[in-house]
Order: structure tokens, then C-alpha cells, then sequence
């Protein structure tokens, strides 16, 4: 019955959505050329040609938990232009609700600015949480700035009303953002943890930013960013990344060959991807591993991307019987496929690449500060000076934490 | 009474080519060819013939040719040849026909249905000449989630025990063909491949000779069928897997027969049956009347053998297969077993071998599709069998949700058998379903072996390839990933069942 509603749901919005990917892409072919002239500022790599076929990921933790604005990331995304086309970028950032910290943020985007969807909406979270504030997220007005049918987006404080239901705050919460991604037309949910939020949309990752007034309006000690190069899905709001669930995001540069294996295990568990992208389903796996499962990230990146069965049968003792039996019973995790990815929560930034490294990731480290990012140019524009530069092999994770003790 | 069958194949004989070497006499255990030496000709007798092509490949002189007779009824759609060759010898005998091998009825195959993805650009496919690819798969039960003790900061420990699983390094098994329908040689090959080759062999019900044991037990599923042959302790505790044989795709819902003339002495001991009488296992299993009965079964079984191997139970793809395969999970099965419509057989009555059951391809995907909607999928894997004819079969099984498939008629041909479907006269001229020692003696173990050995290795090559093309470097990566097939030529609700899109959606 769910399955159903949501396939039907699904067989809509397919519809739906090419009759609006045709008009944005004429939309972006016509501006193409007054696009260049704005950026010219902007050095395209002369020389050799770029492989244009990628996306592009940056990240930046303040490791003491110190705050910061968000010059230097959009600068180090956009220099990363040519990996994206303009069909998605987004920013998730950590830090940026200290007044209402305690309630879990809402970002909701109504496609269309369906207002039925955001009556329903509400309605739907009015019975299920107390919501303490709401309000229409600030931006610019789209004629300045070079985005494509924006759709009307809220940010809702709320707190459970659980009315005795025997779940905990966050389970509760996953169930209720399901709910409203599957069962509300034109709703979904962009992010839902506590004191962070997701902004992104069609657009360069930079007109993004431009449109949500991030370099104006937030500070946070953790950002991550990413330019969209779709592929396998066509460009809508809530296809750009990053993904969300509670306070976990995931930014993607990729394409799991191992999707169907790795979204029809996640539906066992009760996550229901609807964002019709393989990237959504690294959130999932993450909330389910790290949260409901507290795994640590050394052991989820052993999941993700597992060393090959010869290198494994080659190790001693304990650590060749906990990798066999990761492989074995985490089998339909396997990311297989490229992939680089930026995963981020409270008080933690992990970046990874597939076991046979098939996307780039750079590390780099000045004082406090971490940075990961798709090329190492892009870092060093976002900080002059470097203590530490270096490429992780495939299948090992970089994970940056607060300092012992520092509490964001 | 005159038979008025008309002979099934024609023997063409080139006499300028003929040299009265006999071969092809000594060769046919039905007894078409002979020698006149009066006349110095070989003469045929056709009706006899079962297009066996034994002959026609061991005469040296390529003088030999068979192939269907020529004689025809008046064509009819409705009274086809073969309709009328059945009503014949029923009337002339009374009785049930008996055949062996698959339903070779055109029933539609949907592995022909579904053609399978490949990366361009967006995701560089993998050369597996280059790059590792990996087939190794897990049998048996997983948990939801692993729990981890801490043991220091950096280490970590596993802290609980895990249902037992058995390792293959190929999701290729053979499929249960017990000694008695086939020969000890032919048994012999399957073992010794499948040590070689790092997968498992299935003892069907027949029992699993004593001197095999210990060096093949590893490889071995051992059945417990409904005539419990051959089941002790030992035989249990000898093997990597007990699989609980409910059903059997080739005959569903019927038991197996074993007539007294094959039960010889080895047999009988194998079977721990008296020589020369009848091994009839009976049509259900006489303790298993309801779930909880298997359930009885299979934690009997596990006591038996403390807990230490999987339990798998087969049963023949059927209408409810998917409901029924979710009570056998709930049943505390580790393994299920799903013989699909084209599954081969010893002997079975043709009638219930051509008509009943369900295609394989479907039943693993409303299988598969049922315990995921349970969040049970992990509990169990699935090993789809019947019909798997190829390495693309395997990938679209593998594909549509099983974890690994089982070849019996595949292996079968491997080692020589050309489907005539005499199996159960016992006559096998390539001496694989027979007991007869001169029959039998013509497979030579270590040959065979070979070629059970190549086969697997082709074939898993093949996978490789394929996987190499999908980019993806792991089978469980495809397993259950129904987005690297789509579908040609089926309609609305076979997508549907299957769970795949059409081409190009």
C-alpha cells in the first residue's frame, strides 16, 4: 500500500519534472552567454582541457568549534566551476541556530510554491511537534541572481509532541520527514537536525549562496559544499545535495553502480528514497550505521568501500574476522561505484572515496582548520598558507572532530 | 500388441563411409545399431533410438548422422506429433509417462526477456583483467546489525556469534542429483569440481558414500528428503550444509522414484535400503504436515549438528512461493531453495514435469520482493535454481534478488549428457544416469572433473565481465539490483512482478 502510493507519487513527479527540466534548460541555454561575461573575474584553466564530467565537494571544519562566515568556501566552490553545470549546489552548515539550538530546524521546500503542500504541511506538523517559531527563509530576489524556478521554502523550530509514542526524539523525527517526503505531493523536507541547516537548490553552488545571503547571513563551524553535475537524475531543488536526515548530511561526486542493492536494504529498515538520486542513499546508510547503530566511522568507511577479499585473507587474527564479517553481513552496503563523499554531523566532518579511489578528495590542514575538497587548488584558495596537503587512498576515511572537550 | 509409434529419430548411415568397426554398436546401450556378418552391413534400428548422438560422435569415420524423423502425421496444431506419440503409448501400456530433464515445453523464458546495463562515462566501467572483481558470496543467515564491543580506543572487537554461513568463491553450486539416478562416477565429478573450484555440491537424497566424506564433506550439502535415505549423524555432521528437500522444481508436490532394478549393492548401502527394492520417497514429508512441523525439522536437524551449519530448504517455485518462502524463514531456515519450472529431473511423470510450477525468474523476484517487504531479507539467502542456462542467466538471477544459483542440467551437459531425457531407463550411453557398471565406467572422474571445472571458470569469467561492465567490482553489489536490468517485450504486469523497468525508462 505505502509502496504503492509512493510509486504512483513517484510516477507524477517524473511527469511533472521533465516538463519542468525542458523549460529550465532552454532557460540555461539562452543565458549561457551573459553568464560568461558576469564571471570573467573568474579564471577558467587555460591549456589543457578539464574532464567536465564530475562534481565538486568542499568542506571546512573549525575544529575548536569556533564559528566562521562563508567567504572562503563559496570562493573555493565556485573556482570549481567547470565540475558542475549549473544544475544543483548546495551548502550545509553547522552552527547556525545557537538562539534555537534546542529544536530541531525544518527546512521544507514546497515545489511550485504549492501552497496546499505547505497547508498540509503544517497542519502535519502542527499535530506532531510544537512548533516554536517559523518563517519564509531569507533570500534575494530572483531577478538578481541567477537561479531557476526557486520554490517557496520555510524554516520551521520544532519540538516533538510525541503524545506517548515510544520512540526516541530523533526516530521519531526520521519517521515524521518520511512521512512528509512520501506522503505530502510538492513537500520535502531539505534538512532536519538541530542547529544546521541545508540550503541549495538549480543553480552554480556560488548563485546559490548568493541567493540564500549565506556569506551575509550565517556563521557556522562546519560547511560543506557541493557544485552538481547531474547525471543520472535531472536538476530539481531537492536533487541538489547536500542530503539530509536529522543532523547528518552528505555531500556526493558519483555514480553507485550499486544503488538497487543499497536502496531496496535501506527500504528494510524504513528509509524510503525519494529524491530520485543514488546520493541520497549515503545519507541513509549513515543515519543508519553511525546513528541507530553507533558504529564508528572507521568501521562504516570499512562498509562503504571494504578492501578486496585478497587483501583481506592476507591479514592475521581479529582483524581479518572483523572485516570478513563486515563484508558478510554488510554486503548490500557496499558503495560500489565512484564516489567521494562529504559526510558531516555535530562535532564531525569525514571525507571518503570509493575503494578503488575512482574520485578525487584532497586533504589539507591549517591550524584549526580542515579542509577537504574535489582538487587541492580550491583549498588553497580558501586558505593561503597550509600546514599539511595530502591525497587519502581509496577507502580511507579523513575525518576531522572537535578538540576534546569543545562543546559547538 | 503392435506399437504404432513412429520412430523419434532417423539413422542415416554413409555407407562408402562405414568401416564395420562396431563402434557405434558397443556404444548404444538401447541397442539400435547392429552388425550382419553374414552380410557384412550394420543395420539400425530406429525406433529404438533416442538421439543420444553417442554414436554419431564416437564414429571414426563421421559416417553417422541422427536427427528427427522425417515421417510425419498430416500437420495439426492441436494433435501435434507429441500428443499423439503420448496418447499412443498410453494406450498400449496403461500407464504414466515417464521422462527425465526439464520441462522442454515453450513456456516463456524471461532471463530472454531482460537484458542487462553497462557503464558509459558517467562511471568508467572496470576491467576485470586489470582491477579485482570479486565473486565471493556469503550463504546463511545475517543479523540486522553488528554489534561492536570497544574493547580499547582504536580497537574493535566483535561481540556477538554469528549464525553460521558458508563461503563459495563462485554464486555458482550444483544442483542436488543424488547417486542412483546418477552414476558414482558421475556423483565423483561433481565433488571434485566443486572442491576445486571452492563451491558446493548437493548429495540429492540419495546418500553420500562413506569413503567421500572426508575428503569432499566440506563441499557438500547433504539432503534430507522426504525417504530420509541415507540420513545419520555422521552423514549430517559431515557436510558444510543440510538442506531439507521439500519439493523439486522438475515435480513439484511429488516424491521421487527409484525402481529396484537400480538399487544395487553400493546403493543399498548408501541409501541404507535392502538391495533391489524400490527407494520410494513419499510425497510429503511424512513429520512435516505445517510450518510448525518444519520448523521441528529444522531445529532437530541444527541440535544434530550443534548449531554449526546452515540449514537450507528447498522447495519447487509454486504459486505462494513467496509467502511460503517467508514462513520458512520465520521457521528458522538459513538457506532457501527455489526450483523454478525448469528444473531437470531423474524421472518424473511427464504430464506433472511439463505442467506444473512457475518460472524461476519470477519466483526469485516475488521472493525476494515479499521478505524485503517483511525486513527479513537478511535472514535467509536465496539460492535460485531451474533453468540457468549460461553466465548471463546467473547475473539476471543474481540481479532479480538470489544470492546464488544452483546448475544441474548445465553441469550435466558439461560432463557429456546431451538431453535425450531417457534418463530413468537407466541406459545413460554417456554413462551419468546409470548404474550399470559398463555404462558408468565410460565418465572418467578426473575428465569429467575438467570439464565441470572449465565450465565454472568460463563462466565466472563471463560474470566478471559483466560486472567489470556495470562498474561494479563485487557480485553483492548486483545482488537484488534490479536497476541494471530492464525489460523487452513483457508486458505491464510481468515489469511489475519482476520489478524491473523497460528498456529505455
Amino acid at each position: 500500500m505505502k509502496a504503492g502510493i509512493a510509486a504512483a507519487k513517484e510516477g507524477i513527479m517524473r511527469c511533472e519534472m521533465r516538463e519542468g527540466v525542458r523549460r529550465r534548460v532552454q532557460r540555461s541555454v539562452q543565458r549561457q552567454g551573459d553568464v560568461q561575461k558576469r564571471r570573467v573575474q573568474r579564471v577558467v584553466w587555460g591549456g589543457e582541457e578539464k574532464e567536465i564530467c564530475a562534481c565538486s565537494l568542499f568542506g571546512a571544519m573549525n575544529m575548536e568549534g569556533e564559528r566562521f562566515g562563508g567567504e572562503g568556501v563559496v570562493k573555493a566552490i565556485a573556482n570549481m566551476r567547470v565540475r558542475g553545470n549549473g544544475l544543483g549546489g548546495g551548502f550545509a552548515i553547522y552552527g547556525i541556530y545557537p538562539k534555537y539550538k534546542e529544536y530541531y530546524a525544518f527546512h521544507i521546500m514546497y515545489e511550485g510554491g504549492n501552497e496546499e503542500a505547505k497547508k498540509e504541511t503544517e497542519s502535519f506538523l502542527n499535530a506532531h511537534f510544537d512548533v516554536v517559531f517559523a518563517e519564509e527563509i531569507p533570500h534575494a530576489e530572483c531577478v538578481d541572481v541567477n537561479v531557476d524556478n526557486p520554490p517557496l521554502i520555510w524554516r520551521y523550530f520544532v519540538a516533538p509532541n510525541k503524545r506517548g509514542e515510544m520512540l526516541s526524539d530523533d526516530d521519531y523525527v526520521v519517521q515524521k520527514v518520511m512521512h512528509i517526503n512520501t506522503r505530502i505531493r510538492d513537500a520535502y523536507v531539505f534538512s532536519s537536525g538541530k542547529n544546521m541547516g541545508v540550503f541549495k537548490g538549480v543553480g552554480y553552488p556560488e548563485d546559490i549562496a548568493e541567493y540564500f545571503l549565506l556569506k551575509e547571513l550565517y556563521r557556522g563551524y562546519i560547511w560543506t559544499a557541493h557544485g552538481r553535475f547531474p547525471t543520472n537524475t535531472q536538476g530539481w531543488w531537492g536533487g541538489a545535495h547536500p542530503f539530509n536526515i536529522l543532523d547528518w548530511t552528505v555531500v556526493h561526486n558519483g555514480e553507485i553502480s550499486s544503488y538497487g542493492t543499497n536502496r531496496r536494504y535501506l527500504e528494510m529498515y524504513g528509509y524510503v528514497c525519494t529524491l530520485h538520486t543514488d546520493s541520497e542513499v549515503f545519507a541513509y546508510a549513515v543515519d543508519l550505521l553511525m546513528r541507530k547503530q553507533r558504529l564508528p566511522i572507521d568501521i562504516v568507511a570499512k562498509i562503504f568501500a571494504p578492501p578486496v577479499w585478497e587483501l583481506i585473507d592476507k591479514m592475521e587474527g581479529r582483524e581479518r574476522e572483523l572485516l570478513r564479517t563486515l563484508r558478510m553481513v554488510y554486503a548490500p552496503l557496499l558503495m560500489n561505484g565512484p564516489f567521494a563523499i562529504i559526510v558531516a554531523h555535530h562535532g564531525e566532518m569525514i571525507g571518503l572515496t570509493d575503494r578503488i579511489r575512482l574520485r578525487p578528495l584532497t586533504a589539507g590542514i591549517r591550524g584549526e582548520m580542515l579542509y577537504l575538497s574535489s582538487e587541492e587548488a580550491a583549498i588553497r584558495l580558501a586558505a593561503k598558507k597550509l600546514d599539511k596537503v595530502w591525497t587519502p587512498n581509496g577507502g580511507e576515511p579523513v575525518v576531522a572532530r572537535l578538540k576534546a572537550g569543545v562543546v559547538a | 500388441m503392435k506399437a504404432y509409434l513412429l520412430p523419434d529419430f532417423e539413422v542415416e548411415r554413409k555407407d562408402e563411409k562405414c568401416i564395420r568397426c562396431r563402434v557405434c554398436e558397443r556404444q548404444c546401450a538401447f541397442g539400435v545399431h547392429r552388425y550382419d556378418e553374414e552380410l557384412d552391413r550394420m543395420f539400425s534400428a530406429e525406433e529404438k533410438c533416442v538421439g543420444c548422438q553417442r554414436c554419431v560422435v564416437f564414429c571414426p569415420t563421421n559416417a553417422l548422422a541422427v536427427f528427427p524423423h522425417s515421417s510425419s502425421y498430416r500437420p495439426n496444431y492441436v494433435w501435434t506429433r507429441e500428443r499423439i506419440s503420448d496418447l499412443i503409448k498410453q494406450a498400449e501400456t496403461g500407464g504414466v509417462i515417464l521422462t527425465g530433464g526439464g520441462n522442454d515445453k515453450p513456456y516463456r523464458i524471461y532471463f530472454d526477456h531482460l537484458v542487462l546495463n553497462a557503464s558509459q562515462v558517467t562511471n568508467p566501467s572496470i576491467d576485470p583483467l586489470r582491477e579485482p572483481m570479486e565473486l565471493r558470496t556469503f550463504l546463511g543467515r545475517k543479523p540486522d546489525a553488528l554489534p561492536l564491543a570497544k574493547a580499547g580506543e582504536e580497537d574493535v572487537d566483535l561481540e556477538m556469534e554469528l549464525s553460521p554461513n558458508v563461503i563459495v568463491e563462485t554464486p555458482i553450486l550444483f544442483s542436488a542429483m543424488s547417486y542412483g539416478a546418477i552414476s558414482y562416477q558421475a556423483f565423483k565429478s561433481l565433488a571434485i569440481a566443486a572442491k576445486e573450484c571452492g563451491t558446493l555440491f548437493n548429495t540429492g537424497e540419495g546418500g553420500f558414500p562413506k569413503e567421500l566424506r572426508k575428503e569432499f564433506g566440506r563441499n557438500a550439502i547433504v539432503q534430507c528428503a522426504s525417504g530420509r535415505f541415507g540420513v545419520d549423524p555422521e552423514y549430517l555432521n559431515c557436510a558444510a550444509v543440510i538442506e531439507i528437500k521439500i519439493g523439486q522444481g522438475a515435480k513439484p508436490g511429488i516424491g521421487g522414484h527409484l525402481p529396484g532394478e537400480k538399487v544395487t549393492a553400493w546403493i543399498s548401502r548408501t541409501r541404507m535400503i535392502p538391495e533391489g527394492t524400490d527407494a520410494l520417497s513419499p510425497a510429503p514429508h511424512h513429520d512435516i504436515y505445517s510450518i510448525e512441523d518444519l520448523a521441528t525439522l529444522i531445529h532437530a536437524l541444527k541440535e544434530a549438528t550443534n548449531y554449526e551449519k546452515p540449514v537450507c530448504v528447498k522447495i519447487a517455485a509454486v504459486h505462494n512461493s513467496a509467502a511460503i518462502a517467508s514462513g520458512i524463514v520465520r521457521a528458522g531456515a538459513d538457506i532457501i531453495a527455489l526450483d523454478g519450472l525448469r528444473g531437470g529431473t531423474g524421472a518424473a511423470p511427464k504430464i506433472i514435469r511439463d505442467n506444473v510450477g512457475i518460472p524461476i525468474e519470477m519466483a526469485i523476484a516475488s521472493v525476494d520482493q515479499r521478505l524485503r517487504s517483511e525486513g527479513i531479507r537478511n535472514k535467509c539467502s536465496i539460492i535460485a535454481a531451474g533453468g540457468i542456462r549460461c553466465s548471463a542467466d546467473v547475473v539476471k538471477a543474481i540481479a532479480l534478488g538470489a544470492d546464488a544459483v544452483y546448475i544441474g542440467t548445465a553441469a550435466l551437459i558439461a560432463m557429456g549428457c546431451t538431453l535425450c531425457q531417457k534418463c530413468h531407463t537407466g541406459k545413460c550411453n554417456w554413462g551419468i544416469c546409470t548404474q550399470d557398471p559398463k555404462l558408468a565406467k565410460r565418465l572418467n572422474p578426473k575428465i569429467a572433473a575438467r570439464r565441470l571445472v572449465n565450465l565454472l571458470r568460463g563462466w565466472s569469467l563471463e560474470i566478471k565481465e559483466m560486472l567489470g561492465g556495470m562498474g561494479i567490482n563485487a557480485i553483492e553489489s548486483l545482488r537484488g539490483n534490479r536497476e541494471h536490468l530492464r525489460g523487452v517485450g513483457l508486458e505491464e504486469w510481468e515489469l511489475e512482478v519482476l520489478g524491473v523497468k523497460g528498456v529505455g525508462e
